[in-house]
């Protein structure tokens, strides 16, 4: 640190790294996962994803709060981030949509978040050091402590936070005329199901365990695989459920979701040297060759080699060449690995919802040809 | 899709001379653009008429004109070189207008030459504002109410439907010219004319007025897959009715929510799409109700534009490159990204730090027009700084500027706000957009108001005014403490990351600028540097491109090679622009191939120089002491260059030489021989040259006094000016006294300056290049207009084509005896008056001069890259340099002047610079060079039709010759009744018409007809100055070409000689050009 910051919150990673600065939200420590996300606007939307449990949040934009808080922003009740880091927040927001502060948002919903770092530097760190596990903390900034915490605290890997953040019970988020179609709520975001809904669909939603036969006993026309957090491989029993829906029911699978749907096909997931989280994403669609700017926040992705017969790559990612989309046309799976949905983020492929829709007017037309390995 | 395999050849048109609206971002993007399609194998052939740009550096394209740009030269050019396309869209307005003239007259159709990049349709449907508003509503993006207006009657009746005030624009102008906001009859029909005789359409938008909503902007870039990316998002500080030019702009928008952002995001898209830009760049624009986000489309330009090159600047993400790539065939996901290398060109850039541009403008040069800011584009210039924050960039941004004097008081240190600012009158200022508002706002904020009261009061968002009153409230804190003693390490450290300059700090506490930053460096507390990176870091990035913040991490990475610092040029300005930043480039290549590591420090987004791939680092810095030191510390160069960019890096060498920084080239000491006017006048007197006698006065009476004794007229020069500003030419005492009264300071410490003026005394500009041993004149220029004019106002000519061997010789000698004395390494500009055989010496700039670049062309020497390489430490024997080449052609420079942006302004030229830029004319005799430089600049030359003269009596006779010159080329003569009398006294047929007063038609009426199709008229002095000034105003609202000297009217007759004797040539540069191009 140098010596003439006003320090009162600190960022402590497992590596024994650390970052100073102020704090702007509640008191308190937290650990976490840390992720960067080079969105420059939606800050709300991402700290309400719940793909953001387990994880510290630092946004590399470095002016946040700048339009304040609204609550048609959320995509999820609640804000899901454990923390939050930012370069600075803003004191006086502007907007004609502003509800509240930021600062104040996160001060009473209990989320600890501190301004004034040196953003770019962690991001820098976080992308050559890989992902990891830190503690954010206003009350305590002994380095030593603090990084024991860090190293103490449970990472990604292996966590199921997908049933952490699931609903507790069945819902139906709308009606609609064109037939039902059921979300796995892995974690989803508020802006899949109102694409859904807008399409006419009735949209009901079932938490993360809920069983296959439970599924099709509701007769749906499609099953939505949402988003959400942690290692796909850790979310009990999904992979089994999905690869007992997959032939029986169109389904559209999307990032945490996209990934179950791999596993149930058979194939594995690995966990990226740091995930591709951002707003600018280029991927292209491999059937049109046209490219789309997406929103994306991944730590793990579907191992192309491990695809099973049948189960082709749709989308890939520009940057990297990682696989963002699968296709099983007999199957009739749509899945992708990034957010169709954005929020936030370009619209460029809300088209992905269309073609879904036109897909629950098909019906598979085959079973898969492996069934998953239990997990 | 890859390279299109039928394009073999690409012709690309410049956007000629640097006028407001149009400046040399056009330079930048035309030049990456060149290089782009060149690195592809294409043979690349580029029309511009103006040569002070890197784009017509004959290494740039394989074929290069410059030339006028017009449809037949464009004929011309095509006939010889037979292109297979056209790229219309990185000459800015005028090379697109020029493309689609030539289009639309089949010229195009005839050369078998296609338009790549944007289709004729597609043009015209973004450029037709009547077209566009429709293309829009089938995107499904609202307008503001409107309606097409041809003449008067549809105008008013317009007035009725849609109610006052109203917003005129024209179709396919730049810069809003042609446009205006309007509050009632009078004013709407004043402007709807100005603006259909604008138009090339001749038709104008009458629509809504929404003034005070937010102004954004997108810059869209689509290929020929229909991929769409949206490259950067702007953000008006100032709203809606400032024109985007003139508007402090930032990036990315700060204000939108990402909901807000993605529905302008998707509109964008619709549209480019609706409008079918096949393969390019857009900028579109659009204005935003801040109560309840209501969003309307403002316009569309389907081309790269100001924005796009700010754009480029501000995200690392090369527009115009990518733009060109496409035309040709590629798609988005085909071109790597430059930075990260890894990643393709199709993304969006993310930004992880903050961009503010601020304009920078003349109005202290234009004092007799309202100083208010509107819908045309006044500002000349621009600067853009970075920062981690807001009022980092902000004020970076404000210390680029260099405003000097009144404007920036705050900026010398006093800080915002003093004591004589009352919030009424400051709330007054703000009503109306002034050019100086941020600085009118800090004072308000200073002085108590708060930002929603001053939002409420400017329709500026109180996001920005928040931010300001950060700054703001820190002075003011400071402002309280005892003394330096006092700053703690934490509030320095607070206030260095709101951007606050050291010498500003150090005037808030009484210190000064050194104490502050002995004080701060005694910390260890430096600025770390940050790199551009498109990415926000989330790739590891290649790019050379950094700015300063105060944070943790230091990403600077200086080489290992020797590193030399070349200091840009700032802001353009009138007297200071392209040709700087030309000379920087050249040097900064030069120094490359010669093994150095080039640093260039530069604020200016609007030039190649700080284009990423034109040094090792560049540096997007202010150019202040402070910012440069930081630099300079971290690379540690084994030099500084500072006669390249003008004035800005000149005013610097003093600081850093006592900072002992090495300065390369001419040594501090000399440059001080050359700048400070005692030891100048010492020097030559030293050398036995001549100088018109001058002295000073520190009262009004001496002034009387000192003018006497050096007789009438004199030149007045206010002490603190530079580069000319407030000169004036005194012929007598009243006109001194008036003078006087015009609020000149007088006083001991600010003395005014008075100097005997030579009247028509032959001005003359030399270029000279030495390697403190060695030395060589590149050129002898002779002006065509009289010494009193301002050089950079003057058209000049290579060779000198009156002025006789014998005098010549002698200016070459005396130019070589004054580069000795100040040991020249590198460049010297020397500036003479010849009076009959007398050799008068005005000034020596020991620096690379505005004429470098002109120079360079006429003569085919590159002569910015010898000196650089001299500066760098070769010797002119190295290089193997005795003399410079002997020019092969007649070149003329003429300026472009800006009096059709200042309404009010007399069209007048004297001892003050006002032109914004200028063009070459190069032929095989005078007459014709200097018919292409006439038709260069936009004014041409009539081949017939009415000349109308009205001289003062001096210039009588000398007006006859070229009178009777004008009958016998079948011009019809008028004159007002004395001259006509003179002129049948001396047997010239010539009809009278009425002054202005005198009777109905008088010659302004007859000018507004159409009739007049040339004015020669010279000003006549006091007496019928209105009558002067009304001929001069309406020759320039109608598009009249005027002349207002007899040199100038003797060449503009020669000139419409050698038009009428046959079409005009035209000739490539490198046709005459012995190094291979
Ligand atoms: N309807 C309007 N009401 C208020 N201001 C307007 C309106 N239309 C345009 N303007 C202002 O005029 C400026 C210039 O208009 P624009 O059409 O962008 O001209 P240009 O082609 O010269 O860029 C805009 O930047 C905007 O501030
Ligand atoms: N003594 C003089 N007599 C006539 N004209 C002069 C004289 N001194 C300067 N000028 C004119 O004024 C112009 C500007 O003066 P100069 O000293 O070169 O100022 P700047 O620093 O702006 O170039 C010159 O280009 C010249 O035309
Ligand atoms: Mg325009
Ligand atoms: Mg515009």
């Amino acid at each position: 640190m140098k010596p003439w910051m006003d320090a009162d919150a600190c960022l402590a990673l497992e590596d024994g790294r650390m970052f100073y600065g102020r704090s702007f939200g509640a008191k308190g420590a937290c650990a976490g996962e840390v992720v960067f996300n080079t969105a420059m606007s939606g800050y709300q939307e991402i700290y309400s994803d719940p793909s953001y449990a387990g994880q510290i949040v630092c946004l590399t934009y470095p002016l946040i709060g700048n339009y304040g808080v609204t609550d048609a922003d959320f995509e999820s009740p609640r804000f899901h981030a454990e923390g939050v880091i930012v370069r600075e927040h803003c004191e006086h927001p502007s907007s004609w949509r502003l509800e509240a502060r930021l600062g104040d948002w996160l001060t009473e919903r209990g989320i600890v978040a501190i301004s004034e770092v040196d953003t770019r530097a962690l991001t820098r760190h976080i992308r050559q050091a890989g992902e990891l596990r830190g503690v954010l903390s206003t009350d305590d900034l002994d380095p030593g402590r603090l990084v024991e915490r860090a190293r103490a605290s449970t990472g990604l890997m292996g966590a199921d936070l997908a049933s952490r953040v699931t609903c507790a019970a069945p819902y139906v988020f709308a009606p609609g005329e064109r037939g039902r179609v059921v979300v796995y709520d892995f974690g989803v975001k508020r802006t899949i199901l109102t694409e859904v809904a807008r399409r006419g669909f009735a949209v009901e939603v079932v938490p993360a365990h809920t069983s296959a036969a439970d599924v099709l006993a509701r007769n749906p026309v499609g099953v939505v695989l949402s988003n959400g957090p942690g290692d796909p491989a850790a979310v009990q029993g999904a992979p089994e459920a999905v690869a007992a829906l997959l032939g029986k029911v169109p389904v559209l699978a999307i990032c945490l979701g996209h990934q179950i749907a791999g596993l149930a096909l058979g194939a594995t997931t690995s966990k990226l040297k740091f995930g591709h989280h951002g707003a600018n994403h280029p991927v292209m669609d491999l059937t049109t060759r046209r490219v789309a700017v997406t929103s994306q926040n991944h730590g793990f992705v579907v191992d192309e080699k491990s695809l099973p017969a049948g189960c082709r790559v749709s989308h890939r990612s520009l940057n990297d060449g990682a696989v963002e989309g699968i296709a099983h046309d007999a199957l009739a799976l749509v899945s992708v690995q990034y957010h169709p949905e954005s929020a936030p983020g370009p619209h460029d492929s809300t088209g992905l919802f269309d073609r879904f829709a036109e897909l629950t007017s098909t019906r598979p037309v085959a079973a898969p040809a492996s069934a998953p390995v239990p997990a | 899709m890859p390279l299109r395999s039928d394009l073999k050849k690409v012709l690309l048109i410049g956007s000629g001379p640097i006028v407001i609206g149009q400046a040399c971002e056009f330079d930048y993007s035309g030049t990456q653009a060149c290089r782009a399609l060149k690195k592809q194998g294409l043979e690349v052939v580029l029309v511009n008429s103006n040569p002070a740009t890197i784009m017509t550096d004959p290494g740039v394209a394989d074929r290069t004109y410059v030339e006028p740009l017009t449809v037949e030269i464009l004929e011309r050019i095509l006939e010889r070189e037979k292109p297979d396309a056209l790229l219309p869209t990185v000459g800015g307005q005028t090379g697109l207008n020029l493309a689609i003239e030539a289009a639309e007259k089949g010229v195009l159709a005839r050369h078998g030459v296609e338009l790549i990049g944007a289709s004729l349709e597609a043009i015209r449907m973004a450029e037709d504002r009547e077209q566009f508003k429709r293309a829009a509503a089938r995107a499904g993006v609202e307008t503001p109410r409107s309606g097409r207006v041809r003449s008067l009657d549809d105008a008013r009746a317009l007035a009725v439907t849609l109610g006052f005030p109203l917003v005129v624009r024209a179709s396919f102008t730049l810069g809003g010219l042609g446009s205006g906001t309007v509050f009632d009859l009078a004013e709407l029909e004043e402007t709807v004319t100005i603006g259909i005789a604008a138009s090339p359409m001749h038709e104008v938008l009458v629509e809504e007025c929404l003034t005070g909503w937010s102004e954004f902007e997108l810059e869209v870039m689509r290929d020929r897959n229909d991929n769409v990316v949206v490259v950067c998002s702007i953000e008006n500080f100032d709203p809606m009715g400032v024109h985007t030019g003139d508007s402090i702009t930032v990036a990315p928008a700060q204000t939108l929510s990402d909901k807000g952002y993605q529905l302008m995001r998707d509109a964008a898209q619709r549209i480019i799409r609706e409008i079918k830009v096949e393969a390019g760049g857009s900028n579109v624009q659009f204005a935003v109700n801040p109560k309840d986000g209501r969003m309307v489309v403002i316009e569309m330009n389907p081309r790269v534009s100001r924005s796009s090159a700010l754009a480029s600047k501000a995200t690392g993400f090369p527009i115009a490159k990518i733009a060109a790539l496409l035309a040709v065939g590629y798609t988005l996901d085909e071109i790597p990204n430059d930075i990260t290398k890894a990643t393709p060109a199709c993304f969006e850039p993310a930004l992880d730090y903050c961009v503010v541009k601020i304009p920078r403008w003349a109005f202290e040069k234009f004092k007799d027009t309202d100083p208010v800011l509107g819908t045309r584009m006044k500002s000349v210039g621009e600067i853009m700084a970075i920062g981690r924050t807001f009022p980092e960039a902000l004020m970076k941004g404000l210390r680029s500027l260099e405003l000097d004097g009144i404007a920036m008081a705050a900026e010398r240190g006093e800080g915002f706000g003093r004591p004589e600012d009352d919030p009424r009158t400051l709330r007054e200022h703000l009503l109306r957009p002034h050019w100086q508002r941020l600085q009118q706002l800090f004072a308000s904020l200073a002085v108590g108001e708060t930002p929603e009261g001053l939002a409420e009061a400017t329709g500026i968002d109180p996001w920005f005014l928040h931010q300001m009153k950060r700054i703001t409230d820190t002075e003011a804190e400071w402002r309280e403490l005892p003394s330096l003693a006092a700053i703690t390490p934490q509030r320095l450290w607070r206030a260095k990351r709101l951007g606050i300059s050291d010498a500003r700090l150090g005037a808030l506490v009484g210190a000064t600028e050194a104490d502050v930053r002995a004080l701060r460096l005694g910390l260890g507390m430096r600025p770390t540097y940050k790199a551009v990176d498109t990415c926000a870091a989330e790739f590891e990035a290649q790019t050379p491109y950094f700015y300063s913040t105060y944070e943790e991490e230091d990403e600077s990475r200086p080489g290992t090679a020797p590193r030399i610092v070349i200091l840009g040029s700032g802001p353009n300005r009138i007297g200071q622009g392209i040709e700087f930043d030309y000379c920087c480039v050249q040097a900064a290549e030069a120094l490359k191939e010669d093994g150095y590591e080039v640093i260039l420090i530069n604020s200016n987004p609007e030039t190649v120089s700080t284009d990423y791939d034109t040094s090792t680092r560049l540096y997007f810095e202010p150019l202040t002491l402070e910012d440069v030191m930081n630099v300079i510390e971290v690379e540690q160069p084994v030099g500084v260059i500072v006669q390249l960019g003008g004035q800005t890096p000149l005013k610097l060498a003093r600081g850093l030489h006592e900072a002992g920084v090495p300065l390369m080239g001419t040594q501090f000491d000399d440059i001080d021989r050359a700048e400070n006017r005692r030891r100048f006048a010492d020097l030559v007197e030293e050398l036995g040259l001549l100088q018109p006698a001058s002295a000073t006065a520190t009262s009004r009476d001496d002034a009387f006094v000192v003018a006497e004794r050096l007789g009438y007229p004199v030149l007045v020069r206010p002490s603190y000016v530079l580069g000319g500003r407030g000169m004036r030419t005194v012929y007598d005492r009243d006109d001194l006294a008036s003078v006087l009264d015009g609020g000149v300071a007088l006083s001991a410490d600010e003395p005014l300056l008075l100097d005997k003026f030579l009247e028509d005394a032959i001005e003359v500009d030399v270029d000279a290049l030495g390697d403190g041993t060695d030395f060589v004149v590149a050129a002898v220029m002779e002006h065509i207009e009289e010494a009193g004019i301002h050089s950079g106002d003057s058209s000049c000519v290579i060779p000198p084509y009156a002025l006789g061997d014998e005098l010549v010789a002698r200016i070459k000698e005396q130019t070589l005896a004054l580069a000795r004395a100040l040991r020249v390494r590198g460049l010297l500009n020397v500036q003479f008056a010849v009076r009959g055989d007398r050799i008068y010496l005005i000034e020596a700039n020991p620096r690379a001069s505005r004429t470098v670049p002109f120079v360079a062309k006429a003569i085919d020497w590159p002569l910015a890259r010898l000196a650089a390489l001299v500066i760098g430490g070769k010797s002119l024997k190295d290089l193997g340099i005795t003399t410079a080449p002997e020019p092969k052609l007649v070149s003329i420079k003429k300026p472009v002047l800006p009096f059709a942006r200042f309404p009010g302004e007399d069209a007048l030229l004297g001892p003050e610079m006002k032109s914004t830029g200028e063009v070459m004319g190069r032929d095989v005799d005078f007459g014709r060079a200097f018919a292409k430089a006439q038709l260069g600049s936009g004014e041409g030359l009539p081949s017939g039709g009415t000349a109308f003269i009205s001289v003062k009596d001096d210039d009588k006779r000398a007006v006859i010759f070229m009178a009777k010159r004008l009958v016998d080329l079948g011009f019809k003569l008028i004159a007002t009744r004395g001259t006509t009398r003179f002129f049948k006294l001396n047997g010239l047929e010539c009809e009278t018409v009425f002054k202005v007063h005198e009777g109905k038609p008088d010659i302004v009426d007859r000018i507004a007809t159409g009739e007049v199709t040339l004015v020669i008229n010279t000003p006549l002095g006091r007496v019928s100055q209105f009558d002067d000034r009304a001929i001069r105003a309406a020759a320039l609202r109608h598009g009249v070409p005027t002349v207002t000297t007899i040199p100038g009217a003797l060449a503009a007759v020669s000139g419409i000689e050698a038009m009428l004797k046959g079409p005009l040539g035209v000739r490539a540069l490198q046709e005459d050009s012995c190094a291979p191009a």
